[in-house]
């Protein structure tokens, strides 16, 4: 019994880590690419979140469908957001000032979104009703709730895509290319300005779509960032600041970590958990998990 | 230093304006505003001391001011204690919060530093839910409203703000013009320099952290009495604070006391404004114009305001004109320019591999006082790798190195510079944001503490090494030639025994390797030992007593330079057979 009850915890982690596992692959390409620390992260899932619902109330779009339609508009508003802001940074010529410029920058981004979205929208929570939130597969004693289950499935799905254009295109690869030489790049005939763009144009797409799956069980509300941008950087961090593989990992073990510190702790104290696996991993191994590249002191 | 007194003047002047200020505002909502811009520009200073000087750039500083909120209300509320007595307990709390926090911490670096502090104000908000504080409120204190900081009169807070606000200035003006100050900002531009320097910077950083954490919890406690009356875990850990204290500084600009004063005087008068005009029908514009605010100063001049408009004023160390350099080369005068048989440094079987490359493999040799030892070798040869494991970047594998007969290895650079070895860079690592005097100091004060004695001695140092002249241009102004003197200017105030030169030749024209030469002639003459690593054997040649030769991280020889360039296995790896023939020819 005891067993049923730890394989459901663990069931039930997993199944929100994938989730948490999507938008964190979105933060480590663009930290990635860039360098930069990207703040604004949950703002963008969170807007992800409201035009999930907007395709769920105007044109009966299910959430699930929902949240890969939010992909195309994502990834131009990136765009457009590293064109028109985070470009334009130049940090005085100063590669460590301009990468702190533009994490300010993004820090005052998510301000701006999250207050502006308040003062448009209303802040009163809104919910996608589906069918299958409140149903549940039965393995045996182990109970999966169909919209995580769901959410998580396309989660892993979405997670596979991005994987398979960063290892077999050749735009992947030249993602891949500024991301560990931007100089070495250019000189190949990269255009490492436009890799930045797509690389900030995806990941804001992969969060706003990992919004859209949270959508389908997750209250929508302007000021939901802040509860999940803290996962992400301990998700990215936990798998080594840029790896991609490894903020997916990240992401799984955060889900792990909050569902089974419920077992020990009380629901408030939830994130201690992760916050304490978070200062443990910066404190024994600040590469993370899977990072190559040893901090610089 | 013609400055020091205004600097003092300017605080006066600005406390001045302000009970000018409480004296003149009427209304209680515009005292309120006025007790807001002192606060947010006390936080801003406070996050000023170890973000702006140090650089250490922190995302949770509200930790401190939450926990100063915290504990002041509730010794009020548990035991009664005024919060006049309360603060003193909330600063002792915060003080020792930061040296638990920063003892793990500081081992971060960057960008890691940044995140990790984002952790703990959102611990101690879940840990203060928990434990059932999620709203506690101000007891009334009717009878005794002064004792317990609760006054009627509007204007008693804005002085109580002011005075928060003046002894802020006023500490961080003394770190400012302190060693302290001048390490900080030393480690801001290039730790590694700065370690290298003899700047502990471990306890420099932790030193600043405490400091700012103290005035970040008397603002937490005095605000909490003045605007907010109720403390929740929000209010008082929540992003809004650290997004204030942000925007406080980098409008105004950071690494001066000024910035903070700039962007509280600017920002907050138009956040409130904003706040009771459309607030009601907008909420959340303040945190739009925050981010707004933060944006735009990005984009536009990420220094801050202060730094633009300083900037603009005045146009600094250009347009000098082109210098001679013109170094006495010191008399070789008999006795002070001969190595003496006493050995200085010890190196013993040391060996350092780094994945899958041997770098040092079981490097043994002496070096005696007073003498210049070249090392030389072929790119790759392990050089520099052998000078990092001197001063104590690195830590040997296996092997020992013993200075003056004690122990040294594993030590921190900081601490072999103290002991007296100095060194400098392939690549001349300066502090881009301090004048070459500045640069040098941070080398002297290894050794002396007041800041006029340092900057003495390091005019002296200059002297030594003929730049003088140039003691107050920043170093981006500088040629290749003056930036090495520079470095060895700042190595030499920390009087050191022994100096590690690292291609001081690199990149010099002839007429400046001539200068160099000289100059580093003078330094052994002035009874300092030298080991120059170098390229180029001919400049060698002339210049040191004894030759190491490297190769592939194995020492290939060892003795005076005829009897090393003889040597077939050194011709064989490294000089090649052309050399040969060319020494012979002549």
């Amino acid at each position: 019994m005891v067993l049923a009850e730890l394989v459901q915890y663990v069931a039930t982690g997993l199944l929100v880590g994938g989730v948490y596992a999507l938008m964190s692959i979105g933060l480590a390409l663009i930290f990635g690419v860039m360098r930069v620390v990207n703040f604004a992260q949950g703002d963008f899932m969170m807007l992800g979140m409201y035009l999930t619902y907007f395709y769920a109330m105007s044109g009966s779009v299910d959430p699930l469908l929902g949240a890969i339609l939010t992909i195309p508009p994502f990834f131009a508003l990136g765009w457009a957001v590293h064109r028109g802001l985070l470009a334009r940074v130049t940090g005085g010529g100063d590669p460590q000032r301009q990468m702190d410029a533009q994490l300010i920058l993004t820090l005052g981004l998510s301000l701006v979104i999250t207050n502006a979205t308040t003062m448009i929208l209303s802040p009163t929570p809104l919910g996608i009703r589906t069918a299958y939130a409140t149903q549940a597969f039965a393995l045996g004693p182990v109970l999966l709730n169909q919209a995580r289950s769901y959410a998580f499935a396309m989660a892993l799905l979405l997670a596979a895509a991005v994987y398979v254009f960063l290892t077999r295109t050749d735009l992947g690869k030249a993602l891949r290319a500024s991301a560990d030489d931007p100089e070495a790049a250019s000189y190949q005939g990269i255009d490492v300005r436009a890799m930045h763009g797509l690389a900030f144009g995806t990941g804001i797409a992969l969060v706003a779509a990992a919004g859209g799956l949270l959508a389908t069980y997750y209250p929508i509300e302007p000021t939901v960032a802040g509860n999940f941008i803290v996962l992400m950087f301990v998700a990215v961090v936990l798998g080594g600041l840029g790896s991609i593989p490894g903020a997916f990992v990240g992401g799984l073990v955060i889900g792990l970590v909050q569902s089974l510190t419920l077992l020990v702790l009380p629901f408030q104290l939830q994130n201690t958990g992760v916050f304490i696996v978070f200062l443990l991993v910066l404190y024994l191994r600040p590469q993370g998990l899977f990072g190559r590249r040893a901090r610089t002191v | 230093m013609a400055s020091r007194g205004r600097g003092w003047l300017a605080i006066v002047a600005v406390v001045a304006v302000g009970v000018a200020l409480t004296l003149l505002v009427q209304e209680r909502y515009h005292h309120r505003v006025l007790t807001l811009v002192f606060l947010w520009a006390a936080m801003g200073l406070a996050w000023n001391i170890i973000s702006g000087y140090a650089g250490q750039i922190s995302f949770g500083h509200q930790v401190f001011f939450g926990i100063g909120a915290y504990v002041t209300v509730l010794l009020v509320v548990k035991a009664g204690l005024t919060p006049w007595i309360g603060m003193g307990v909330a600063v002792a709390v915060a003080v020792l919060a930061a040296v638990l926090i920063g003892m793990p911490t500081f081992r971060l670096a960057g960008i890691y530093f940044g995140l990790a502090t984002l952790a703990y104000p959102l611990i101690f908000r879940i840990v203060m839910d928990w434990l059932g504080y999620q709203e506690v409120a101000i007891p009334m204190k009717r009878e005794q409203p002064g004792w317990f900081m609760q006054f009627n009169e509007p204007r008693s807070f804005d002085l109580l703000a002011l005075g928060v606000l003046a002894a802020t200035l006023v500490l961080s003006r003394v770190i400012e013009t302190s060693r302290l100050g001048y390490r900080l900002r030393a480690i801001k531009e290039n730790e590694q320099a700065a370690e290298a320097m003899g700047v502990d910077s471990f306890r420099c950083k932790m030193a600043a952290y405490m400091l700012s954490a103290a005035p970040a919890a008397v603002v937490g406690a005095v605000y909490i009495h003045a605007i907010l009356f109720i403390v929740t875990p929000e209010a008082v850990f929540g992003l809004l604070v650290i997004s204030q204290t942000l925007v406080v500084c980098l409008v105004g600009g950071s690494g001066t006391l000024w910035g903070p004063l700039v962007g509280a005087a600017l920002m907050v008068p138009v956040s409130e404004i904003l706040d009771t005009t459309v607030g009601d029908r907008l909420p959340g514009i303040q945190g739009v114009v925050y981010g707004a605010a933060l944006m735009l100063i990005m984009l536009g001049a990420p220094e801050g305001l202060y730094w633009r408009v300083r900037h603009a004023f005045r146009a600094r160390g250009g347009g000098e004109a082109t210098r001679l350099a013109i170094v006495a080369p010191p008399a070789e005068d008999g006795a002070a320019a001969v190595p003496t048989e006493t050995v200085l440094l010890e190196v013993r079987g040391v060996s350092k591999a780094f994945i899958g490359l041997q770098a040092l493999s079981d490097i043994s040799f002496d070096v005696r006082e007073r003498e210049i030892l070249g090392v030389i070798g072929p790119n790759g040869a392990g050089k520099t790798t052998l000078f990092n494991v001197l001063n104590g970047f690195l830590v040997p594998d296996r092997g020992e190195v013993r200075f003056l007969g004690q122990a040294v290895t594993g030590l921190r650079p900081s601490a072999l510079c103290r002991r007296g070895i100095g060194r400098t860079f392939q690549v001349p690592r300066t502090f881009q944001h301090l004048t070459v005097l500045e640069n040098v100091m941070v080398g002297a004060f290894v050794r002396v503490g007041p800041v006029h004695v340092a900057a003495s001695t390091a005019r002296s140092a200059l002297a030594k090494v003929g730049l003088a002249d140039r003691a107050d241009a920043l170093p981006t102004g500088l040629t290749t030639l003056d930036l090495r003197l520079m470095e060895l200017a700042r190595c030499l105030a920390t009087a050191p025994r022994l100096v590690l030169l690292d291609e001081p030749l690199a990149g010099l024209s002839g007429d400046g390797v001539a200068v160099m030469i000289s100059v580093i002639r003078g330094v052994r003459t002035r009874g300092v030992t030298v080991v120059i690593i170098e390229h180029t054997m001919q400049a060698l040649l002339r210049l040191a007593d004894r030759l190491i030769v490297l190769d592939q991280g194995r020492r290939l020889a060892a003795g005076a330079p005829g009897q090393v360039t003889q040597d077939p296995a050194v011709i064989e790896a490294y000089l090649g057979k052309r050399w040969l023939a060319r020494m012979a020819a002549r």
